[in-house]
């Protein structure tokens, strides 16, 4: 099927770019048809994010979003900045960035949801269900279009019953705003050679519950953010405590995947960091109703790769426009998806042709604000690599003396990279679930509504599958077992007195970290059945 | 030969439920929606019996809010003639009242069939098939395994306990599906995008002027009681004596 435009991913990025498309095409009274795809089973399916929205890029899409109703419910007032050790909880100066004024509280998955909307109206097709599972080239190599996921396929890879092929979407222009770490993107970052001069990604790891209280400690608008325990110093990360309406919070772990530690698990950090006297209290009493995860980029301005290729942009986290000081993206996710939209619509008019310096993505947003604020930024999150009073110390030289303005900068490693040996690590002993404030991960996933179809082939391939058990395994202690937020990776007995990986694909939240973190490079994380995987309500 | 197949949008069967904290029903806001899996079955058998030569019009019908509309481009999608709406705030009509408005949808289309699931998985209810056949005075056919139509007759194979059981109706005739009839299709890119265009008419189900007065009113809404934590036991006999005088089981 023929668009001009295709854009991969319905998140706000992509929506974004949607609607500036159909903008400007109405405005010129021209004929555009876009379409955007999405795995999830619906638009915001598999949306998870804190999430405090800087409404800027917003108010550039849609000045009228007031008035249309869009999901921006609670504004954010109070700015808590926590350091806690085991015990107590120190108040810190907020810096500067972590400001909230003028910020909202969001289900960023009812935005994208509400984004929709405006952008059906506006005259884009958006397909949910229908994951992007192949780039299609042309005879010069240029990108033109993708191709949906086969359904029904037995595990086997041969044809069911019900087998019905992927179809063919070829467009004029193809965007990817996959969200961090897209499986498509990471096949143009290789075939492009995108991040020839750029620092290598750096990540987090972002779980995210969302509670209804029943606790006086309750107080809409209220923002907490926390460093320290449970991590240690030597881990970058944090957390969050939003306060929503109707008693709902929103409570969430980062953890930097540079982390070295194999035997550290993220899922039970963010248990454990719920039991801390001084959170406890908010959640006593209280009931989870919603569990996710979600890797995150925090490689920032260094980070950032090429944009453009022949037939096509990125744009969105899948290059990864993370603010971290600011522990905000979604802004300029939207107007990076902006300003592709611009970009777009210059070559599609023969405005900027492709390959000439006009046509650079990255270049376009450099006259942004975006650029701007990641270059600003761009020295926080390497000063953490020395742990978290160099890093606050380094941050704060940087943001109150330098302001941003250092003559040097920071650079990034490679998070898969960073593990040490379990030989010369130390075993974490983690706490039991209590089954009321702590739980175990199947009870996790089992709030993540996530469903992946039976009998379909396992959407996590590993590159050589004896690589488990001959480097992850004996050198690492197996590290995904930990590492996954969701139960999908698990040394069992095989029978013969040693171990073996099953991988419970059906468990899978789509949040990336084993594509990212596995230290053999070994997981090609691709997309399964459309419609599989998390159902999130409102995270 | 004119098959009508009334859909139902409910939470979808992947989305955990929970009873609002008032109690006076489950919380949906925001819960993905979809084609109650039953009417799928009922939609996947119409088709087929379409591409067969069998039937030549397939119509869907829903009964609720606005946000009907997605439950019935799906249908319209898997591959329905037409769609109709027969919109009203109130979106949890009981059974009796669905089968008094199927009833007089049926009066204006006349069809030949109506298939439909046996039950909706938000209420369970395994009632609308029954009453709207009564209502009819037609033939039912009910928790259909296979169903054959042929010379103004179905035959429809029946799950019951332990086996099966054929009977055949003369038409028009109501069946409501069972799982084990078929396996929906996976929907098609293409005809997702052409149910956009096909012909989804919206009327008010008041204009239908029918009792639309509920019988029951909902009292609660409980979850289930949440599982205490497991225990160990030193023994079989302590097991087996636990079982006996403590959970009271054997």
């Amino acid at each position: 099927m023929p668009f001009d435009v295709v854009i991969v991913g319905a998140g706000p990025a992509g929506l974004a770019a949607a609607i500036r498309l159909r903008q400007r095409a109405t405005e010129q009274g021209e004929d555009l048809s876009v379409c955007v795809l999405e795995k999830g089973s619906e638009v915001g399916a598999h949306i998870l994010s804190g999430a405090i929205v800087e409404p800027r890029a917003l108010d550039e899409l849609l000045p009228d979003w007031r008035e249309q109703g869009a999901p921006l419910n609670t504004p954010a007032r109070k700015d808590r900045f926590l350091w806690l050790t085991r015990r107590r909880a120190i108040p810190l100066m907020a810096p500067p960035q972590m400001h909230n004024k003028g910020n909202y509280i969001v289900s960023l998955g009812n935005l994208c949801r509400w984004l929709a909307r405006q952008a059906e109206a506006l005259g884009v097709e958006i397909l949910p269900g229908f994951p992007a599972a192949e780039i299609l080239y042309d005879d010069q190599g240029a990108v033109r279009g993708v191709a949906t996921a086969d359904m029904g396929r037995n595990p086997d890879g041969s044809e069911g019953l019900r087998f019905e092929p992927g179809v063919e979407l070829h467009a004029r222009q193809t965007l990817f705003c996959e969200g961090c770490h897209g499986s498509l993107a990471k096949q143009l970052m290789t075939r492009f050679d995108l991040r020839r001069d750029c620092d290598p990604q750096t990540y987090g790891l972002g779980i995210k519950e969302l509670w209804e209280v029943d606790s006086p400690l309750h107080e809409p608008g209220r923002v907490v953010h926390t460093v320290g325990w449970p991590l240690d110093n030597g881990t970058y990360g944090g957390s969050f405590l939003y306060h929503l309406d109707e008693r709902r919070v929103a409570v969430g772990l980062i953890v930097g995947l540079d982390y070295a530690n194999p035997y550290l698990s993220p899922f039970e950090e963010m248990q454990r960091f719920k039991t801390h006297p001084a959170i406890r209290p908010l959640f006593e009493g209280g009931r989870r109703i919603a569990y996710g995860a979600r890797a995150l980029v925090e490689g920032g301005w260094q980070s950032l790769p090429r944009l453009s290729f022949p037939g096509g942009f990125i744009a969105g986290d899948s290059s990864g426009f993370l603010n971290v000081p600011k522990i905000k993206g979604t802004h300029n996710a939207m107007k990076s998806g902006m300003t592709a939209a611009e970009a777009i619509l210059d070559r599609l008019r023969g405005e900027a042709p492709e390959g000439t310096d006009a046509d650079d993505l990255r270049q376009r947003l450099e006259a942004t604000w975006v650029m701007r604020e990641l270059r600003r930024a761009r020295n926080i999150r390497p000063a953490f690599r020395r742990g978290l009073w160099p890093g606050i110390t380094l941050s704060a030289m940087d943001t109150y003396l330098l302001r941003g303005r250092a003559p040097w900068t920071l650079h990034h490693r490679e998070d898969h990279a960073q593990l040490r040996p379990a030989a010369v690590s130390r075993p974490i002993d983690y706490p039991r679930p209590d089954g009321r404030i702590t739980f175990d991960r199947l009870a996790s996933v089992f709030l993540s509504n996530t469903h992946h179809e039976e009998g379909q082939p396992v959407h996590l391939k590993l590159r050589d599958a004896t690589k488990p058990t001959a480097l992850n395994l004996p050198v690492y202690d197996g590290p995904e077992a930990r590492y996954c937020p969701a139960g999908v990776y698990e040394y069992v007995d095989n029978g013969n007195g040693g171990q073996r990986l099953q991988i419970n694909a059906q468990n899978c939240v789509h949040c990336k970290t084993c594509d990212i973190k596995d230290p053999g490079q070994n997981i090609d994380w691709c997309v399964p059945q459309g419609g599989d995987g998390p159902n999130y309500p409102d995270l | 030969m004119k098959v009508l197949v009334p859909v139902k949008r409910v939470v979808d069967y992947n989305v955990r439920v929970r009873p609002r904290p008032d109690g006076t029903g489950v919380d949906t806001a925001h819960a993905k929606m979809s084609m109650n899996p039953f009417d799928e079955i009922a939609m996947e058998e119409a088709m087929r019996l379409k591409e067969g030569g069998v039937v030549d019009e397939v119509v869907a019908v829903s009964i609720g809010s606005g946000d009907c509309q997605d439950t019935l481009r799906s249908a319209l999608a898997f591959g329905a003639d037409r769609a109709l709406l027969l919109e009203s705030d109130t979106t949890d009509f009981e059974p009796v009242v669905i089968s008094r408005i199927l009833a007089a949808v049926v009066a204006e289309e006349a069809p030949d069939l109506v298939i439909m699931g046996k039950q909706a998985i938000d209420d369970d209810c395994n009632q609308t098939a029954q009453m709207l056949a009564g209502r009819l005075g037609w033939g039912q056919g009910t928790f259909a395994c296979r169903l054959e139509v042929q010379d103004g007759e179905a035959r429809v194979t029946r799950e019951v306990d332990g086996g099966t059981r054929t009977v055949a109706l003369s038409l028009p005739a109501v069946v409501s599906t069972d799982l084990r009839l078929n396996e929906p299709r996976y929907l098609k890119l293409p005809n997702i995008m052409k149910a956009k265009k096909k012909p989804l008419d919206r009327r008010a189900v008041a204009e239908l002027g029918v009792d639309l007065t509920a019988r029951t009113r909902v009292v609660a809404v409980t979850a289930p009681p949440e599982r205490g934590p497991g225990v160990r036991v030193a023994s079989v006999e302590e097991l087996l004596d636990r079982l006996k005088n403590e959970a009271q089981v054997i």
